[in-house]
């Protein structure tokens, strides 16, 4: 048997990776350009002005990318785990279209102008509207599948509605935001929004994490599963309400950063088993990196204008999507 | 342990599958539940997991299962669902582990009580050979007995299995059944749904044949299959062997 390498030693890597790249984020500048020294030279001047600028300008994004990285690992693999898919993802759960179209309207609507906080509060209001309509199309005691199908019906009407608001745009300047805004990005936040999706995440990780056990008993099947103590009812509607409150709360203030919770399971699989339970950290910590990795990538162009952190996630996560399909019908048998 | 089930009765899709069934088991025995196609057998069985909603009363030792708290209810009945299998590729006893799942507590990691029942399962179903093995790289009379263990490992001291032998060759459908037997003759109830009635005849105690609904026959293996009660639901002429080396073996349809 290839034994694992010792599940605390990975995670404990992937940790030191992520925290690496945490204070790459904050020192490294457009183009690769090392900050270290410019901070030295502002706070020789004023101490204030470069403390300033290291909490409010770089280490919000630092922050948003750890978080929003951690969170879409962490729920691609609960996701993973719960549909028994390895194909499953966050952006399949209607709360990042509920979120995206929630953002999507506040600009619309022209609100997004007033403060930077209505498009955040638009997405979470998107998301727990898309997650209550879930609920409703569900209906009571529901297999898993039909959870499913209602988050692809809530998704494609999200998808529709978001699609609609462009259309209808006012302006071909606002039509440029939303779709610049679609795209995903952690430039030019701030520690507001930080705070401000802090609870949702938290919330949403403790209750995708609670469902650890479940998961691991429901690779035998929901039967099985139920037979050994697990309310089916209870395992779906945390692992769903996590990751919609959690994956909504991330749209919310980045857009979509796509394929980050596909791919990064798979990346933890050769690591640490196969086992649902034992993939949710490893696959938060790996999130986490990937979303800080890809977002120093970003920066890397010194002309032009930015690369999005979603194009490049998507860049990144497409092939290897194909690649992971035509795995899967190789090992068919 | 004593398992009763008291006038049940239970719908699939609002079709009435099971019509007042009622059964009374005590202490240690291996019970087979037999009948034809649709009858009813996995319907029981699922009723009595408490898999799906049913009326009547199901009591173990006297207690009812469905006021039982899901844990509670884990830890007193395993359930081998038929046709189980592993979705993901787990390494055999890690698989076999998941049978723990009942008695682990919140935050803690497997006790040695339960490293020690994964070994009983483990030696129980003679699946030493393919520990470090990807479960679903073993074929499928070895898998069938990695799941076995599974459900032997939660050693609730009811066990219910659907189907355990079909689709395996004789070699491994006479395994499973001593598997069976024996985790029986360790002093627990098994009740098991099966279709080959020699197997049942052979290494039952007893055998539970149900007809539309309800139960036709209970008892003794030579007891209940008899010629008449052949004929009547499973619609067979068979040949019966008795005595030391009894046998079914179905000849003809007799309509």
């Amino acid at each position: 048997m290839k034994r694992h390498i010792d599940a605390w030693a990975v995670n404990l890597s992937l940790a030191a990776l992520a925290a690496l790249l945490f204070a790459a984020s904050i020192y490294v500048g457009r183009g690769g350009e090392l900050l270290a020294d410019k901070f030295e030279t502002i706070s020789a001047v004023d101490r204030d002005i470069a403390w300033l600028i290291l909490t409010e300008v770089r280490l919000p994004r630092a922050l948003l990318g750890l978080l929003v990285g951690a969170t879409l690992g962490l729920t691609g693999a609960g996701l993973q785990g719960l549909l028994r898919n390895p194909l499953a993802e966050p952006g399949l759960i209607g709360a990042s279209g509920g979120a995206a179209l929630g953002a999507v309207l506040v600009f619309y609507s022209g609100l997004a102008a007033g403060t930077a906080m209505f498009v955040p509060i638009g997405g979470v209001i998107g998301a727990v509207a898309a997650l209550a309509v879930l609920y409703l199309l569900a209906g009571r005691g529901p297999s898993v599948v039909t959870i499913m199908l209602a988050c692809v019906a809530v998704s494609g009407c999200t998808g529709a509605l978001t699609s609609l608001a462009l259309n209808l745009s006012p302006s071909p300047y606002a039509a440029l935001e939303i779709v610049f805004w679609m795209l995903g990005s952690l430039t030019d936040r701030s520690m507001t929004q930080v705070w401000f999706v802090l609870p949702f995440m938290g919330v949403g990780w403790l209750l995708v994490a609670s469902t650890w056990r479940a998961l691991d008993a429901l690779s035998l099947g929901e039967d099985t599963a139920a037979t050994l103590g697990f309310s089916m009812r209870s395992v779906t509607a945390r692992a769903i309400l996590g990751t919609g409150l959690a994956v909504g709360a991330a749209v919310s203030v980045t857009g979509v950063v796509g394929f980050v919770g596909l791919v990064v399971p798979h990346l933890m699989r050769p690591l640490v088993g196969q086992r649902p339970a034992s993939l949710l950290l490893p696959s938060a910590l790996g999130g986490a990196a990937l979303v800080l990795a890809a977002d120093l990538f970003v920066r890397i162009p010194v002309n032009g204008p930015e690369l999005k952190l979603g194009v490049v996630t998507s860049l990144i996560g497409a092939p290897f999507f194909l690649w992971l399909i035509l795995r899967t019908r190789r090992e068919a048998p | 342990m004593r398992l009763a089930v008291e006038n049940l009765h239970a719908s699939l899709g609002g079709a009435r599958v099971l019509r007042g069934v009622s059964l009374a088991a005590d202490g240690a025995q291996f019970v087979g539940l037999i009948g034809p196609n649709g009858v009813g057998k996995t319907t029981l069985v699922r009723a009595v997991a408490g898999l799906i909603p049913f009326e009547g009363v199901v009591t173990l030792d006297g207690a009812p299962v469905s006021a039982m708290s899901a844990r509670a209810r884990a830890r007193a009945i395993s359930y081998l669902a038929q046709g189980e299998g592993s979705h993901w590729p787990l390494e055999v006893s890690r698989l076999v582990a998941l049978g723990r799942l009942p008695h682990l507590e919140p935050f803690h990691r497997a006790s040695a009580e339960d490293e020690a029942a994964i070994e009983r399962a483990i030696s129980l179903a003679g699946v030493h050979e393919f520990l470090g093995r990807d479960v679903l790289t073993l074929s499928g009379g070895e898998r069938s007995r990695v799941l076995l263990a599974r459900a032997l490992a939660v050693e609730a001291p009811l066990m219910l299995v659907d189907e355990p032998v079909s689709a395996l060759d004789p070699y491994h459908q006479l395994r499973i059944m001593e598997v069976l037997r024996a985790y029986a003759d360790e002093g627990r109830m098994v009740v098991a749904v099966l279709h080959d009635l020699t197997l049942a005849a052979r290494h039952c105690d007893r055998l539970i044949l149900l007809d539309d609904g309800k139960i036709k026959a209970d008892g003794p293996p030579a007891d209940v299959l008899t010629p008449q009660n052949l004929r009547e639901t499973y619609r067979i002429e068979a040949l019966i062997g008795e005595g030391s080396e009894p046998f079914v073996l179905p000849i003809r349809r007799a309509e």
